[in-house]
């Protein structure tokens, strides 16, 4: 097989699509809390915790989708704290939000610890099964790709329109992106900033959670530690990339997971001639250069990391 | 305070404050002020900068909670600091700094937040319908599906009105509505306003220009250091009287001398830009300013002022064209050349690039010249000689301050300026940048400012004069040129062109290939 195979393969595929979904989810996330107007750097953290209360939730007994829905309300939680900070506070976004994350990330680790101190080897679930949809899954390549995912895969493609469609198509949409660009419009109009911004982070940082939850119960099946590895960090540079439309966004996740399959199984074809580490540097490095080609040009929400206080001179 | 004249015209009352008062700190902005607004009526509220009109404005829209007092619309009491209650209540409000959300289009602007939250779809194409018909009915000529990004100053106000029309507003309340538009603008603006009347409406209008007022309102109320000053009818006042209640006192503006030019100083030849300092880039324009001549550039924010202002400066490389001083060609061209050949600057905001609010009167004092002999000596700074510096300006220019030592941003606007002009005329520059040298300052200190750049031109300085005050450019340049789309008009000698004229040029007529302005 050379390098070039690779791509024909229906596997690859299956896998890119796998590796995507939760960057899709906390993609999402993301970019709903930054077109309000809320950077969100707690999304590592944040993914951490879904991540854990997903996995806990179907380790101690209970179904797969009370998990999904328990990593989300511990989004919800995370981002509403976020939210406290950043919004009504006005404290530093940056600032606020790298110190979710430690204490998320943290909070988790510990609660890992204390609640099962006898592990050595992280335990399993039950997952997430694929679930094929039918007639569409016997298409050759795209089929098993697209439409023999996991439920939660395909929740991820819905959340996407659902983003779109919410943004431009609803009152809510036009109240959050106004919010974003400029709280003073949305003031005046008689619409409290600070419930559009708090709504917003708590719906993201669910989002964020639920991508963290889709890699303890549809990808690897248990909890261990760094298993987030960086990931929400990728989303915020995929938020950029996709100059904060759902759409473009969805596309950069699909590009940066076929990157990454790609570069597994372009270790195997070299066969260790390179160092393995050269890529595993691949995905970030033909990010960093996405970046520079998309979104030198992206227009940013004008009032993004701006804390709004009303009446202030 | 004889403006309170509650019960005089009660059955039309449509807005009355009631003993309105706001502290901010030890600043009383707001000292019990009452006034009525009746049915179909426009009430001009006049004031200097500073004299309390937009937070007077803010408390009515619930933008600010009053200390005390109250607000009533249409007999019934307004709860305070909640503007959804005053839109409820038919008010609506056109800010000073338009509130709209520029990546968005217009019927969005529009539309935001007249739907409930909840809903799941939003009604583009009732929300089309009733725009259309609102701009019809009113003159007020929009595109709904532009970005606002993309529409003149004129036309967002124009959004903005509408936005308030399509609350359904039976009053409307004007911030400094004319401070942005062109001459041409504010006739079609007054147009609207007129039609709003005779509809029914009422209007607050607020400005500092004694012509608009007298052009526009009924009757006029004069806010002076937060209290109601005077109340006039329109048709039994004057403009003397107005300025007189406006400032409390006469104000004597520098009159100016006629003075021939000298030697040309600083020659701009075929320059063109393309950086990024916000506003259009500069088109080939040619420039000459020469020795004892104050030139003025006209136009409406936003088409080259400010690319023209720091390429003087320094800060922004022109792509092509030559910059000459005294004969001489500049090679590269920084901000520490400009400098090295005595261009004074007096930058456009002070607040963001004049002063460091932060660091004390000294160091901004010497933040152009501190590597100079003068305050540096083998890499150490002359504090004594800077703090000496630094008396000065506060002796010559009368800047008052706590202390040479305290923060910036504690000065007032009018004083910061002061201290910049101390800066920027040390040493006597041969040219000085003087962008937007008025703005936001009291009738006092535009007094001063002017005095003092016509005594910098009458000993010989060739003065670039920046500004959005048609009437500051007309009463001090010796020769006015005309900015439009990052192309500049030829220059005409003072008195030469009628107020309309430059109007006409400024909306871009007159230049050599017609730009066109935006379809509506």
């Amino acid at each position: 097989m050379d390098a070039i195979d690779i791509l024909l393969t229906g596997s690859f595929w299956v896998a890119v699509i796998r590796i995507a979904s939760p960057l899709i989810f906390a993609t999402m996330g993301e970019l709903i809390c930054e077109r309000a107007g809320v950077l969100n750097l707690g999304i590592e953290g944040i993914m951490t915790v879904g991540a854990f209360t997903g996995w806990l939730t179907v380790y101690l007994g209970g179904d797969l989708w009370l998990g999904v829905a328990i990593a989300a309300l511990a989004g919800v939680a995370f981002g509403l704290l976020h939210g406290l900070l950043t919004v009504p506070l006005g404290l530093s976004q940056h600032v606020t939000g790298i110190g979710i994350t430690l204490l998320a990330t943290s909070l988790t680790y510990f609660t890992y610890r204390v609640a099962l101190p006898e592990v050595t080897s992280p335990p399993k679930i039950e997952p997430f099964q694929p679930f094929p949809l039918p007639g569409l899954s016997g298409i050759p390549i795209v089929g098993p790709a697209l439409f023999n995912q996991t439920p939660l895969t395909y929740l991820a493609f819905v959340l996407v329109a659902v983003v779109a469609w919410i943004l431009t198509r609803t009152p809510v949409g036009i109240a959050l992106r106004a919010v974003g660009e400029n709280p003073a419009a949305v003031e005046a109009q008689g619409i409290s900033v600070t419930a559009v911004r708090m709504g917003a982070v708590a719906v993201g940082s669910a989002c964020m959670a639920v991508g963290g939850a889709f890699l303890t119960m549809s990808a690897f099946n248990s909890f261990f530690f760094e298993m987030i590895n960086g990931r929400g960090w990728v989303c915020i540079a995929l938020v950029v990339f996709g100059s904060w439309r759902p759409g473009k966004a969805l596309l950069g996740a699909v590009l940066f997971a076929a990157f990454d399959a790609y570069q597994v199984r372009l270790q195997q074809v070299t066969g260790g001639a390179i160092p393995y580490q050269v890529f595993l540097m691949l995905p970030y490095v033909l990010s960093i250069l996405a970046l520079i080609v998309v979104a030198r040009r992206a227009s940013y929400p004008k009032a993004l990391m701006a804390p709004y206080q009303k009446g202030e001179r | 305070m004889d403006g309170a004249m509650d019960g005089a015209m009660d059955d039309g009352a449509v807005l009355r404050l009631v003993g309105v008062t706001k502290r901010f700190g030890p600043l009383v902005a707001n000292d019990s002020v009452s006034f009525t607004l009746n049915k179909g009526e426009v009430i001009a509220l006049l004031g200097e900068n500073g004299a309390g009109k937009t937070t007077l404005m803010n408390i009515l829209f619930g933008h600010y909670l009053a200390d005390e007092g109250h607000v009533e619309a249409f007999g019934h009491r307004l709860p305070p600091g909640e503007p959804r209650a005053a839109l409820a209540a038919g008010i609506g409000m056109v800010h000073q700094h338009f509130t709209l959300a520029d990546s968005m289009s217009v019927l969005e602007n529009i539309a935001l937040g007249t739907q409930s939250l909840w809903s799941l779809r939003f009604d583009r194409r009732r929300a089309l319908a009733r725009i259309t018909t609102l701009s019809r009915d009113f003159g007020l000529e929009v595109h709904p599906n532009a970005q606002v990004s993309d529409l003149s100053v004129g036309e967002r106000q124009r959004v903005e009105i509408l936005k308030a029309l399509y609350r359904d507003a039976r009053v409307l309340i004007l911030d400094e509505p004319t401070a942005v538009l062109t001459p041409l603008e504010t006739e079609a603006l007054f147009r609207t306003l007129k039609k709003l009347v005779a509809k029914g409406l009422s209007i607050l209008f607020i400005s500092h220009k004694l012509n608009e007022v007298l052009a526009v309102s009924d009757r006029v109320l004069v806010l002076r250091s937060g209290k109601i000053a005077g109340e006039r009818a329109t048709s039994a006042t004057n403009r003397s009287e107005l300025a007189a209640l406006m400032v409390g006192d006469t104000v004597t503006e520098p009159t100016v001398t006629d003075h021939a030019p000298g030697e040309t100083v600083i020659e701009l030849v075929g320059i063109r830009t393309t950086g990024r300092v916000g506003g259009a880039p500069l088109d080939t324009i040619d420039l000459t300013l020469r020795e004892g001549e104050i030139t003025g550039l006209a136009g409406v924010s936003g088409n080259g002022q400010a690319a023209l202002a720091a390429l003087l400066a320094g800060t922004l490389r022109p792509d092509s064209g030559t910059i000459r001083i005294r004969g001489e060609e500049m090679g590269e061209w920084t901000a520490r050349t400009a400098l090295a050949h005595r261009i004074g600057r007096i930058p456009e905001d002070r607040h963001t690039i004049g002063m460091i609010g932060d660091m004390n009167v000294i160091e901004n004092a010497i933040s152009e010249s501190y590597r100079s002999p003068r305050f540096s000596h083998r890499g150490l700074l002359d504090w004594k000689g800077a703090e000496d510096f630094a008396r000065a300006i506060i002796r010559d220019y009368d800047v008052k301050c706590p202390s040479p030592r305290a923060p910036v941003r504690l000065l007032s606007g009018g004083n910061m300026q002061k201290l910049i002009l101390g800066r920027a005329f040390d040493g006597a520059p041969h040219v000085i940048l003087a962008s937007q040298p008025t703005r936001g300052l009291d009738v006092g200190a535009v007094a001063y400012v002017h005095a003092k750049l016509l005594e910098a031109r009458n000993r010989g300085a060739a003065i670039l004069l920046i500004s959005e005050d048609l009437d500051e450019v007309l009463a001090l340049s010796d020769r006015i040129l005309v900015i439009s789309k990052g192309r500049l008009s030829p220059p005409s000698a003072r008195g030469a062109l009628t107020v309309r004229e430059i109007g006409e040029r400024m909306a871009g007529h007159g230049f050599q290939e017609e730009g066109g302005i935006h379809a509506a």
